[in-house]
């Protein structure tokens, strides 16, 4: 039997803080690694002072399908040559344009392989920020948090979240809607 | 169980008088849905074909004998046996359309459905998919390579409905009324003799319907009550015959 009231409730507290503590700051920051973009991307360069269009890299292809992520095919309109003071960009030239090799861009959003998203069919109704980062206000890409277990962004939309949206908004939750 | 009604209804047609068994829709069918090369392509208990070829035979001895061949995808039931007895709902018949569909993932391999089907249409991954060095990029991104242990079965080639619901989009058309050949399967498109059509059953404009419609006309193992939505055309009253378990004393001639 305790002696007092405080000798149980001061072992119970102190328990019940450091559970929170592990559980919501410690747990994550070992689930989640943190990567950077090989290359820092100036959102803000593009398309505040350039004054790019995001249809202009993210755009869509004619049978309607989406294309992400620009390919060096895009950027070398401009990059060919190295163009301002940036060593990121100087960096980028050196090493992926001139030597013909893709940027292998971290994704935010990525999808397992038995996932089909339909870009198209959602670019009516929502904002691209609805569900991606707000990337084009940011002159440095966000950190990238990698979850060591299964591989996959913090930031992946769970099957939980699209099957609540669809539901909401009464479009179908049938499995081959978002399966392939 | 309560069977959907769907506003659209993909079906085929296979016309067996023009199916000359050349097997053209089986390896389309392979290439478009990475199906990985056969460890043992002799051993058909382990192979998979999702569009699997019979041969059909009078049972007439010569001059009178003839054969016909039967091409076999899934059925995509109005009433599927498959999804019913499935304990982890991996297989269902629950979108527009009535294509029934199969998650991968979910799958745990428990393999009732293939022993529910009536068809054989479905098949087990008995192996890990491998392609040999260098024939890995004759993957396709659009279907999933499926992992040891789950099974599958053929979609209709759904994410070409997908592609062409997507088409339809930026053209500024509306995605749930595909124009007639919008949407083809991949032994559809590449059937050399056109035996194979594609199409909306719940379409009158749509030649499956019509075809469909046809004396005939007929459905595999139809009085199963699977309501299949594949249906098969011949001429040839003893092809019709062979699509379900007519018994050889059996009275009546009522196929459907």
């Amino acid at each position: 039997m305790a002696k007092c009231k405080s000798c149980v409730v001061l072992p119970f507290l102190i328990g019940l803080v450091a559970s929170i503590v592990l559980g919501w700051w410690g747990f994550p920051k070992v689930l989640y690694s943190q990567k950077t973009q090989p290359i820092r991307f100036d959102h803000v360069v593009h398309v505040d002072d350039q004054g790019i269009a995001c249809e202009d890299c993210h755009a869509f292809r004619d049978d309607g399908s989406f294309t992400g992520l620009p390919t060096n095919e895009n950027c070398v309109g401009c990059h060919e040559d190295v163009q301002g003071e940036d060593p990121d960009e100087a960096r980028y030239v050196t090493e992926y344009v001139e030597k013909e090799k893709e940027v292998a861009w971290l994704v935010y959003q990525k999808q397992p392989d038995n996932v089909y998203f339909s870009h198209i069919a959602h670019k009516d109704k929502f904002e691209c920020t609805e569900c991606h980062l707000d990337v084009a206000t940011m002159s440095t890409p966000p950190v990238f948090y990698e979850n060591r277990l299964s591989g996959y962004s913090k930031d992946t939309m769970k099957m939980w979240q699209c099957e609540e949206c669809h539901a909401k908004n009464g479009a179908s939750n049938a499995c081959f809607v978002c399966h392939k | 169980m309560q069977a959907h009604n769907f506003k659209v209804k993909w079906g085929m047609v296979i016309d067996l008088d023009k199916c000359t068994g050349c097997g053209a829709c089986s390896v389309a069918c392979r290439a478009e849905n990475n199906l990985p090369p056969e460890v043992d392509a002799g051993n058909k208990l382990r192979t998979a074909d999702w569009m699997n070829i019979y041969e059909l035979s009078n049972g007439k001895p010569f001059p009178e004998h003839e054969v016909a061949y039967l091409p076999r995808p899934c059925m995509q039931c109005g009433k599927p046996s498959c999804s019913t007895v499935c304990p982890v709902v991996a297989t269902t018949k629950d979108e527009e359309g009535g294509i029934v569909s199969q998650v991968y993932p979910r799958c745990i391999g428990c393999r009732y459905c293939m022993a529910a089907c009536p068809y054989h249409a479905r098949y087990f991954n008995w192996f890990d998919p491998i392609w040999p060095e260098g024939m890995e990029k004759t993957l396709t991104p659009y279907v999933s390579a499926r992992p040891r242990g789950v099974v599958e079965k053929c979609t209709f080639c759904h994410h070409r409905f997908n592609a062409a619901k997507e088409q339809a989009r930026i053209n500024g058309e509306d995605p749930t009324a595909l124009p007639e050949d919008a949407y083809i399967p991949a032994c559809a498109e590449i059937c050399p003799t056109g035996a194979i059509k594609f199409g909306d059953l719940n379409n009158a404009e749509h030649e499956v319907s019509k075809i469909a419609a046809s004396d005939n006309a007929f459905r595999l193992l139809a009085k199963l009550g699977t309501d299949p939505q594949v249906y098969y055309y011949s001429k040839r009253e003893w092809v019709r015959k062979l699509g379900d378990n007519y018994l050889k004393n059996a009275k009546g001639e009522d196929h459907v």
